[in-house]
């Protein structure tokens, strides 16, 4: 099933000589257990599409659905449930709350969502442990390092039954060692059915996904084929 | 790669049969670079030549050799590991073809780095499987690290001249004599007289 899907559209901010076409006629797809990456330069487009598709900003032109729904039909209220039951976001800069524990942080949009303390509470552990966090899930973010921290904005975005996964520049400034532990995780939570959308400069990161979108001036530009696999590799002579 | 150094060093962990060598090469390199017996076998006559290596046993005995690192030998693999690689670096065929590019009238630059840049990150995405398939093996992560930063670096310079390649077009476009510049000439010509 598809998770998110984008249909011509555009996105325009200003108006006349202001104007700036932050999106243009973009064309995606992303399926329930696929993970995408889209690259490109800074002002290429990416956060935008990013924000619209979870729903935090209009398409200007074009259909955006999630989970198969038109996100211009709902209402304000449907939209914000959306958001809450469907979506979860990793930010480049994890917004934890300093003030709650981990596991506070993590079942804290399931508490806003009207599950009770106790069943939210359960759910916050048990995505702990699945990034390997059960035993600090009492801890402060202050009391978490960069790498620890960044599990735990992961596992506040997959808790609960979330169907897609939005990702901005996830690995913040981590090294790349634990830069790539976020990477499985996304990974691990894609591969059991959520759709992913992974915005990142870095190719590194990228290359954990099963497709990577290459996004110019607002444009899909490009996109990566199916992964060849290394015996058919190291058979081909050819160089890039 | 240096098979030799390679060779010499698995050596210095305790004598090995030469099958076991090359299958000990292989597997802690992940694979990577296969070798062909005739290659290890020649390799390592040249060893026992230059006096780094001794073996147990005749060529014509029916057993198969084991052979032991010199102290010589010792002495090699420690300047060896030490020493850095060739300060020279080797000619990129990509980077030839992207020079190569901007002469060549009628080209779409923009295209040609593009085609580069994603067949860079399917290759990436080929070996980023390979770590992800072999979460326990620290070597295969190694040899696998070391081609994606070497991709990455690539795919950097790709960017990097992406840009640069741009503003090279935009300065041709902007030195092109319009009507706006032409006028501005004149005008500053009549002005002066």
């Amino acid at each position: 099933m598809t998770g998110v899907e984008f249909v011509g559209v555009s996105k325009t901010y200003g108006v006349d000589a202001n104007e700036v076409h932050a999106l243009r006629d973009v064309d995606l797809t992303v399926n329930e257990g696929e993970l995408v990456a889209i690259m490109g330069a800074s002002g290429s487009g990416k956060s935008t599409l990013l924000t619209i598709a979870g729903t935090l900003e209009h398409a200007s032109v074009g259909t955006v659905r999630v989970k198969g729904k038109d996100v211009s039909a709902l209402s304000k209220s449907e939209r914000a449930r959306l958001r809450r039951q469907s979506i979860g976001y990793v930010f480049q800069d994890l917004n934890l709350l300093a003030g709650l524990t981990a596991a506070e942080n993590v079942s804290l949009p399931l508490e806003l969502d009207g599950v009770g303390i106790r069943e939210a509470r359960r759910a916050a552990v048990e995505a702990l442990e699945r990034m390997g966090m059960g035993e600090r899930a009492d801890r402060f973010p202050d009391q978490l390092s960069g790498g620890e921290r960044q599990r735990v904005a992961v596992a506040r975005a997959v808790v609960g039954q979330r169907d897609v996964l939005l990702a901005d520049e996830p690995t913040g400034a981590l090294d790349s060692v634990n830069g790539e532990s976020v990477m499985r995780l996304l990974r691990a939570a894609c591969l059991d059915g959520v759709a992913g959308i992974v915005v990142t400069h870095d190719a590194q990161l990228a290359s954990w996904a099963d497709r990577v979108v290459f996004l110019r001036d607002g444009r899909v530009v490009d996109q990566t084929a199916r992964v060849p696999d290394i015996d058919t590799l190291l058979a081909d002579e050819g160089q890039p | 790669m240096s098979v030799r150094h390679a060779l010499l060093a698995l050596l210095s962990e305790g004598p090995k049969i030469g099958l076991r060598l090359r299958e000990e090469f292989e597997q802690r390199t992940g694979d990577v670079w296969p070798l062909n017996v005739g290659q290890v076998y020649t390799t390592l006559q040249r060893l026992e030549r230059d006096g780094l290596i001794e073996s147990n046993a005749s060529d014509d005995d029916g057993q198969q050799k084991d052979y032991r690192i010199t102290e010589d030998g010792r002495h090699e693999v420690d300047v060896w590991l030490r020493t850095p690689p060739a300060a020279i670096p080797p000619r990129d065929e990509l980077v030839i073809k992207v020079l190569v590019a901007i002469g060549v009238p009628g080209v779409d630059l923009p295209a040609v780095l593009q085609s580069h840049r994603r067949r860079l990150v399917e290759l990436m995405q080929t070996y980023t499987r390979l770590k992800e398939d072999a979460t326990d093996d620290v070597r295969i992560a190694l040899v696998v690290d070391a081609e994606l930063f070497r991709l990455d670096a690539l795919l950097r310079w790709l960017d990097a001249a992406d840009v640069r390649i741009r503003a090279m077009a935009d300065d041709a476009r902007n030195a092109a004599p319009t009507e706006a510049t032409v006028v501005t000439r004149r005008t500053i010509k009549v002005v002066g007289r």
